[in-house]
């Protein structure tokens, strides 16, 4: 296999890139060793300093490759697994795409680490969080920055733990570890599927390696090869655990169990984007498969307009964005299926921005309600919390596709794109979208308007957070606010900057399929058309929530009370957690018990005890043999001596 | 004057091991039915016995006179176990007044 060379950098360069990682692994060791012992203020400092100096580090490398005429590189550090021909490097990828979710990770995750030293100050698992959040940046900027499948599997797995274990952070909560044990089996499933698609490369292409990967497949000819499509259907599988899609989504709103920082950071942010990370990085891969890109499209639009439904008539605040969050998801993946991967990464952006700020805001609200999530016990907020209210006013008007907020950017570019590829698609697309503002508003209005639903005490309780929580807020929503400007659309007159950025990505997946990557096939006229009619459905859709929640101050029914049978089924999720638990569960359950009672308990249980009684019963009757009396000893002795005499006669 | 192993010689070997062989059984039989110590301990010595016989009488025939060694060998061993062995049994008859090995079931299950 010939080795692709890749400009190489220096000593400095090197140690640099791996403090990114490193500093926030050693701010889990020490918080973790420490858990107890180091005071709350300590912990704080250590694991905000840790990812702000992996965040300057960040910006720093950013620059440097700006300036060196963005050159991607590899960073070796050493020959990490070597077995026959499989050669796995330790080993950095400093391209355009890393550099830009360096960023994004290290600096949403910075801002959230700040909050959490106020979020969490009254916790006395306060060192642990800390030590937590500190490991799941490690993992996750492991997964971003490795140049192998294998090392951005050993982040993806890490990310994972690290999701499971803040998910049961308040491990006393017998469901909440449920929620944990959920998230950790469904992301599994989709774990076994990204191994399978890492063991099909290494099979095809000799090697786990990004740039050699890339390199052979760019090599290959015809689209739609069987390989092709059974190694991104395996990686789109794992893709789907991570990001929540049909059918492995109904982790993710369960994971809500965790603190709300967690919520924010890895239930919004980073972890859940790591598959739409894996499929752009991957999309030399995918653009030889068009029918897995089909098979993306369509299960991304599905769950972008399921999710949405459910999202309608939640009433846990963090339920809401949870669903919001699968249907984001679900819009990225469409944008995926399209070819629209910058579209898709745009959106992954600008989702980071106003979701983590959508998160954080709720949980300023539940910390102020003193743990309070239903939002039929909130309203009338707006006064008492007001930067709380204005960031969750400019998140939620972001996600709503609100111009000039970040969100109608990315997500009219993506649309467009989608619209391009398939009318359907876009239609459902833009009806999700329409939901999407419908409950967003909803949220909004229910929680900071109208009159207070809340107990006295809760009343008297209320405060806005401290400042160590709303500065993330604010920086948030100026991020959720000019975010947009990254990718202004063409017709602005404005170039792209995101756009062409990643453009050198694609440079192997454009010569494979060059209409994939043609700009402009659709005329200014009908993008502005496109673009009102987003906005309009965003529009129309606040106003009926308008109408609903602020003047005819509508409440959502009290739990127990007689719902319309779409509105039941939409509460209950569409009963699929009790569908999994019949199809799936319940075999599972009752396969392992029969197993159970019939392999376990009766043939190996049986076996081993049988072995024991044999001997204990033969013991037992041979003890009568040993009478006491000399003469049958002596009887025995010489029958013993006649028999081997005999046989020595006849045998030997 | 005729040697010792001219005389033994004067009757054919076969003889001898017909003999020692029906000794042997006596003794054996002996050990195994008789319920006497003292009897058993006599039927010992007739295996013993029958057993230094035929090693006379084939180290005779063979010219070899290391059988007959080994008899004395047999000999001087069996008397030290006559020693221990009787002491055995004058101690045996001192706690049960008899020497009945019967009665010596004592070590069993």
């Amino acid at each position: 296999m010939q080795e692709i060379v890749m400009p190489s950098i220096n000593q400095d360069m090197a140690l640099l890139c791996l403090l990114i990682p490193l500093l926030p692994l050693l701010g889990f060791i020490v918080n973790g060793l420490g858990n107890r012992k180091i005071a709350k203020g300590l912990v704080g400092l250590i694991g905000c300093a840790t990812v702000l100096a992996s965040f300057l580090i960040s910006i720093y490398l950013f620059l440097d490759f700006k300036a060196n005429g963005s050159q991607p590189y590899t960073v070796d550090y050493y020959n990490w697994i070597s077995a026959g021909t499989l050669h796995i490097g330790f080993s950095f990828l400093i391209d355009q795409l890393t550099l830009l979710m360096l960023l994004m990770v290290t600096g949403i995750g910075f801002l959230i680490h700040l909050y959490s030293a106020g979020y969490m100050s009254h916790d006395e698992g306060f060192g642990k969080f800390f030590s937590f959040l500190n490991l799941f940046m490690f993992s996750m900027l492991l997964l971003v920055m490795g140049s192998n499948y294998v090392m951005m599997f050993v982040g993806w797995e890490g990310v994972g733990l690290c999701s499971y274990l803040l998910i049961g952070f308040w491990n006393k909560n017998t469901n909440y570890n449920n929620a944990a044990k959920k998230a950790f089996i469904m992301n599994r499933i989709g774990d076994l599927g990204f191994l399978l698609g890492i063991f099909l490369i290494f099979i095809t292409f000799g090697s786990v390696s990004y740039p050699q990967v890339f390199a052979e497949a760019s090599k290959m000819t015809g689209l739609d090869t069987p390989v092709m499509i059974a190694i991104t259907m395996f990686l789109f599988i794992g893709a789907m655990g991570k990001s929540a899609q049909i059918p492995l989504f109904t982790w993710l709103p369960d994971a809500m169990a965790g603190p709300t920082p967690v919520s924010a950071l890895i239930h919004a942010a980073t972890m859940v984007t790591a598959g739409i990370y894996m499929v752009i990085r991957s999309n030399v891969l995918f653009i030889l498969a068009p029918t897995t890109l089909d098979v993306i499209a369509i299960i991304g639009a599905a769950t972008a307009l399921l999710a949405a439904t459910i999202g309608l008539v939640q009433n846990d605040i963090k339920k809401v964005l949870a669903y919001s969050t699968v249907s984001q998801l679900g819009y990225m993946f469409l944008a995926l299926g399209v070819m629209a991967f910058s579209s898709s990464m745009f959106h992954v952006l600008t989702h980071a921005f106003f979701k983590a700020l959508l998160f954080l805001g709720a949980g300023s609200v539940i910390h102020a309600m003193s743990n309070e999530q239903d939002m039929r016990r909130m309203g009338g907020l707006r006064k008492v919390l007001p930067i709380t209210f204005i960031t969750f006013l400019i998140g939620t008007l972001a996600i709503s596709g609100i111009p000039p907020f970040a969100g109608f950017f990315s997500k009219d570019e993506l649309l467009a794109h989608v619209f391009e590829h398939n009318k359907v698609l876009w239609g459902i697309g833009v009806l999700a979208s329409f939901m999407t503002a419908f409950y967003m508003f909803r949220a909004l209005f229910l929680t900071f308007f109208g009159k207070f639903r809340g107990t006295a005490e809760q009343k008297h309780h209320l405060h806005e957070s401290p400042a160590v929580m709303t500065i993330p807020l604010i920086v948030l929503a100026i991020l959720a606010t000019v975010g947009g400007f990254l990718g202004i659309p063409e017709v602005f007159g404005a170039k792209h900057v995101l756009g062409e950025y990643l453009a050198p990505l694609y440079t192997y997946a454009r010569g494979i399929n060059p209409a994939a990557f043609e700009t402009g096939a659709i005329s200014h006229e009908l993008e502005f058309i496109l673009m009102a009619v987003s906005v309009g459905v965003a529009v129309l859709a606040i106003i009926i929530a308008y109408f609903m929640y602020i003047k005819k101050e509508e409440v959502p029914a009290e739990e127990g009370a007689h719902l319309a049978p779409v509105h039941n089924l939409l509460y209950n999720k569409y009963y699929i957690d009790e569908l999994y638990n019949t199809l799936i569960v319940r075999p599972v359950m009752w396969l392992s018990h029969t197993v159970y009672r019939f392999v376990d308990v009766v043939l190996v249980d049986g076996l081993v005890n049988g072995v024991g009684k044999f001997v204990i019963l033969s013991g037992r009757t041979l003890r009568y043999a040993q009478s006491g009396a000399i003469s049958f000893y002596l009887l025995v002795m010489v029958c013993s001596i006649a028999l081997i005499l005999f046989l020595n006669f006849f045998i030997g | 004057m005729n040697q010792i192993p001219d005389i033994i010689r004067t009757i054919p070997l076969n003889y001898y091991l017909y003999f020692s062989t029906a000794l042997f059984a006596i003794g054996v039989i002996g050990v195994l039915t008789r319920r006497n110590a003292i009897v058993i301990f006599m039927c010992v010595e007739l295996m013993l016995n029958a057993v230094n016989l035929l090693l006379t009488a084939i180290a005779s025939y063979r010219a070899d006179s290391s059988g007959q060694v080994f008899v004395f060998f047999i000999m001087a061993v069996a008397a030290a176990e006559v020693c221990v062995g009787l002491a055995i049994i004058v101690m045996t008859y001192r706690n049960t007044r008899s020497t009945d090995v019967q009665l010596l079931n004592e070590l069993k299950w």
